[in-house]
């Protein structure tokens, strides 16, 4: 029996984990190692969002955990004053479930990057995210690698000419939402790394959210990869390309027309029985779908995720999909809990068995 | 009936008295050998016999019925005194269907018995397995003596009645033949009985039609004169206290749920099916009442991994696997040297290389466990020598791992996994205390007030363990190189030197016990044999036949392989000869030579079973001989 087939409200992400009253600044949370990434790396801002977001969720720095595979992105625990493991690659969700499942009482996130949890990692992340452990994945997509001196990622765009690609690159990239999604996360959200409010918003929804959590943020690599996500950086391409997600609100964007009316809205594509971009002029608001990231039917989630091509003429940002689900070390716990309640370990009855013989 | 140097017979033409028995039984892998030995195992065990077991089964779970690649046998040796191995040669065969007695005649001695299931033998199955006539007709058996029972159709006839389909009676003839040699050998039925009842509790109808062709089997001995004689082997004297049988793998299991308590953590098993190493995942599932959490893992390396972040919150991690998990498991268990974490890596030994003989046994993986990781990255090994030793192996695992903060590779392999033995109980009260104590306070020697993740224990060298939650002692550890004592990360090629030496220094200056040799002729031997693992069985029982013909050896087994015991060395050099056999292509060997630079003789077989004795026997007096 868990607490969702009793009807009892389900904990939230961070309700076993030991809060502090003491307030606390952004710079608690900077570690005294000097930070070396590259000057105007992406992952310096989401560091700083990071370690400005933390003292707003009042816990104990001391239960907080961060857990890193292998790449430039998998340094940042060490940049955070706080526990840390800085592993091996691809393997992070396991280490950190292996965590979570002993000790709830901890807040843990494992932050991975494009190749760390798309490539060699990729088995464990859907693994994690299938399971429901109570984790929270920050996949920094910068759609190269970057530790290794530039060779293409599985999110780089097909034709990518890198260093191990001179003549293109040939595979089809992942688009890491809808495989979380297709993983059936019960949490997936997206965010730029220069945008610190949005950011916040899901790293804040994603640390409350009882189950795994997977936040894809898109991460300049300004020597390798410089510029990849410019266009959704200048403020008129931006407006053109990027959905943002509201919970109960339709899914519009776009240039204000002068009536104050946005251009574009996501309506339904009959064709495909997907979703599709089109001029609210053209088809009406009331034809414009509703984001409901609460459903438990995964499939508008998905097909919002599918907007997004590797040419990110359309970027849908915000929270996918926030579902409760049972999150697997709560279950694992209840079950060692219940046995240990039911029927009390005695090691030496385990011992004798129940065929045993005596000499004399 | 066959019998070897030491033993004796004794008694009347009705019933023979043996010192030790062999008995195989061999079938169709759907036939239930491994069900009929099992519980013909109990029934010598709660007579009080000593006994060991060597089940021996194919990898597909049914290779194509009455083939020889489907044959599944169960081998038990019971005996009125303390025996080592599971047997040599079967004193009585169990042969099913042609194909087991075609995959298992080379083994049976002249004169020995078999007794086979008549009703298999037929033109077909015959023909499935290359016999041109039937061996019972054409005079090949002569030098045995043969039992013909068409066990199916008695089996059928007996259960007649009780509605059951003529299918499912033949099923229980399995049941029929373990009948049978309860009655031939003297054993106590009460258990079996029960044993059914219990197995098919909710088919009340099936553990009747079992126990009723169980009886029928009793009774067909008793009845028919057929059979001349029975026999009896008296309980064995073994040291006073209460006994179990038990098998390797779940004397593992058990260890694990002791080093539990006795360490008062919460253990974590992350793993990943494989054999011969999955019932150890199977035993623990079952015991969640001691606070142990199974995890099955998408992979080996997601189940090494939850063990490691187990262990990096406070608990005790472990994993179970088999050579081809210990290679993907290879750079977490690396990654454990760099952290200095716990982590107990149970390594069930197959036979190699890549997926090679599953459900085989090997000392395989000795060389993968020293070295089987990049860069200087020493891991300590412990190795059980028998089933019941891997209770006592598990705990000393736990122990080396706990007070040292390194992960350890216990080796068993698939003979000790699968093989059962008598244990004495241990008393709880006398296990050791596994306890250890967390960081839980600033230790910087400069009075910073800061917290030094690698500032080690001056004896153990051990660093602390500071477990996230502990207010002022957050740290971050990983892969990379640490500074010694600060711990941050540090590229330092004079701290890398030092580095890497102090942690070959942490390994080789674990506590382990001294070898002892054991020499009864008191200092005469001129050879030692220096055995490890499961081989203590056989290089004991072949030590023994050596010295019954009068020339002296010595015997000495390796429990901990990494670091070796300190006065290994001493020992090697006080003989003329040293012979390592091994179940390898010489893996202890090149250690003890690389190491010491004794001129050590290696004997060596990977046949995927356990030596026997009696070859051992040969290749002692051999070298023997060569140094007379």
């Amino acid at each position: 029996m868990t607490a969702t087939d009793l009807g009892l409200p389900q904990l939230g992400g961070l309700d076993l984990v030991p809060s502090t009253e003491e307030p606390q600044k952004a710079k608690d949370y900077k570690s005294d190692q000097e930070v070396r990434w590259c000057p105007g790396c992406g992952d310096y801002i989401v560091l700083n969002t990071m370690q400005s977001f933390l003292p707003t969720l009042g816990l104990k720095p001391e239960n907080i955990v961060f857990i890193s595979g292998i790449g430039c992105s998998s340094r940042f625990p060490y940049y955070m004053n706080t526990y840390g493991m800085h592993s091996i690659h691809g393997r992070a969700p396991a280490i950190a479930t292996g965590l979570a499942v002993g000790r709830p009482d901890l807040s843990v996130w494992v932050v991975t990057g494009d190749g760390d949890a798309l490539s060699i990692g990729g088995n464990h992340l859907v693994h994690a995210l299938r399971r429901n452990v109570n984790i929270k994945i920050l996949l920094f997509n910068n759609r190269i690698y970057g530790l290794t001196k530039g060779q293409y990622s599985p999110t780089s765009e097909t034709g990518k000419v890198t260093k191990s690609t001179p003549m293109g690159s040939l595979d089809t990239p992942f688009n890491p939402v809808s495989l979380a999604l297709g993983a059936e996360a019960s949490f997936v959200g997206r965010a730029l790394d220069s945008d610190k409010k949005g950011l916040t918003e899901v790293l804040t929804a994603a640390a409350n959210h009882r189950g795994s959590a997977l936040v894809e943020i898109y991460q300049n690599c300004p020597i390798f990869n410089d510029g990849a996500f410019d266009m959704l950086k200048d403020r008129d391409e931006a407006e053109r390309r990027i959905i943002p997600l509201r919970e109960g609100e339709p899914v519009i964007f776009g240039p204000e027309s002068s009536d104050g009316e946005l251009e574009y809205g996501v309506v339904r594509d009959p064709e495909t029985g997907g979703l599709t971009v089109r001029k609210l002029a053209e088809v009406g608001v009331e034809q414009v779908v509703t984001h409901n990231p609460a459903a438990a039917d995964p499939a508008q989630a998905f097909a919002l995720s599918r907007l997004t091509g590797s040419d990110l003429a359309h970027t849908v940002t915000g929270i996918f999909r926030n579902v409760q689900a049972p999150s697997y070390d709560d279950l694992a716990r209840e079950q060692v809990q219940t046995a240990m309640t039911k029927h009390p370990g005695d090691l030496q009855q385990l011992l004798r068995g129940n065929d045993t013989w005596t000499v004399s | 009936m066959s019998l070897s140097e030491v033993d004796e017979k004794v008694g009347d033409s009705s019933s023979t008295k043996l010192n030790r028995v062999v008995i195989r039984f061999a079938g169709d892998s759907g036939d239930g050998m491994q069900l009929t030995g099992d519980r013909f195992t109990s029934e010598a065990a709660s007579f009080g016999n000593d006994l060991a077991t060597l089940p021996n089964f194919p990898a597909e779970i049914r290779a194509p019925q009455g083939t020889l690649p489907g044959v599944s046998s169960f081998q038990l040796h019971f005996a009125d005194y303390d025996i080592l191995t599971p047997g040599d040669r079967p004193d009585v065969l169990v042969a099913m269907n042609p194909a087991a007695l075609k995959a298992n005649l080379a083994d049976v001695p002249k004169s020995g018995i078999i007794i086979v299931n008549t009703d298999e033998f037929n033109k077909r199955n015959l023909t499935k397995v290359g016999y041109a006539a039937n061996p019972l007709e054409d005079g090949s058996l002569e030098n045995f003596q043969v039992y013909e029972v068409a066990m199916g159709t008695i089996t059928q006839g007996a259960l007649a009645e009780t509605g059951l389909g003529k299918k499912d009676a033949e099923r229980c003839k399995n049941m029929f033949a373990l009948g049978l040699l309860s009655w031939m050998y003297h054993r106590p039925t009460e258990s079996t009985e029960q044993f059914l009842r219990d197995k098919f509790a909710k088919k009340p109808d099936i553990a009747e039609a079992n126990i009723l062709a169980f009886r029928a089997g009793w009774n067909y001995g008793e009845t028919t004169e057929a059979f001349a004689v029975t026999y009896e082997v008296a309980p064995a004297k073994l040291a006073p206290g209460t006994y179990r049988q038990i098998t390797g793998n779940t004397a593992l299991a058990y260890g694990v749920v002791a080093s539990a308590e006795l360490s008062k953590l919460p253990v974590l098993l992350g793993t990943y099916p494989i054999t011969p190493a999955s019932d150890i995942l199977h035993e623990l599932s079952k015991h969640k009442n001691f606070n142990v959490t199974t995890f099955q893992a998408e992979d080996e390396i997601a189940g090494i991994g939850a063990a490691l972040g187990h262990a990096f919150g406070g608990g005790l991690g472990m994993t179970t696997t088999s050579g081809p998990g210990v290679a993907l498991k290879s750079e977490t268990i690396g990654l454990a040297v760099m952290t200095e974490l716990p982590l107990v890596v149970i390594d069930v030994q197959r036979g190699g290389p890549s997926t090679g003989l599953p459900t085989k046994t090997e000392q395989a993986d000795l060389l993968q466990a020293m070295f089987g990781r990049n860069g200087e990255s020493p891991v300590p090994i412990v190795a059980p020598a028998t089933p019941s030793d891997c209770f006592d192996a598990a705990l000393e695992a736990t122990r080396i791992a706990l007070h040292y903060r390194t992960p350890v590779i216990l080796l068993s392999d698939g003979s000790i996994a699968n093989g059962s033995e008598p244990w004495l109980i241990p008393d709880v009260e006398k296990l050791p205390d596994l306890s250890v104590q967390y960081a839980n306070e600033p230790n910087a020697p400069d009075d910073s007030g800061e917290f030094w993740p690698y500032l080690r224990d001056p004896e153990t060298l051990a660093r602390p363990w500071a477990v996230p939650g502990t207010p002022g002692l957050q740290h971050r550890i990983g892969g990379l190189e640490k500074q010694e004592g600060k711990g941050s990360i540090s590229y330092d090629p004079d701290n890398h030197d030092a580095m890497v030496r102090i942690r070959q220094s942490k390994v080789d200056g674990i506590e382990v016990p001294d070898l002892t040799v054991d020499d009864p002729s008191g200092g005469e031997a001129k050879m030692l044999v220096l055995g490890w693992g499961s081989t203590y069985g056989p290089i004991g029982a072949a030590a023994r036949r050596v010295r019954a013909k009068g020339m002296p050896v010595a015997s000495a087994h390796l429990r901990n392989l990494n670091p070796f015991p300190a006065n290994l060395g001493d020992v090697l050099r006080r003989y003329e000869r040293v012979l390592v056999p091994e179940m390898n292509g010489g893996q202890l060997a090149l250690l003890l030579r690389g190491k010491y630079l004794v001129d050590v003789r290696s004997y060596t077989k990977v046949a995927g079973l356990p030596f026997k004795a009696e070859e051992l026997e040969q290749v002692f007096t051999d070298h023997i001989g060569e140094i007379a």
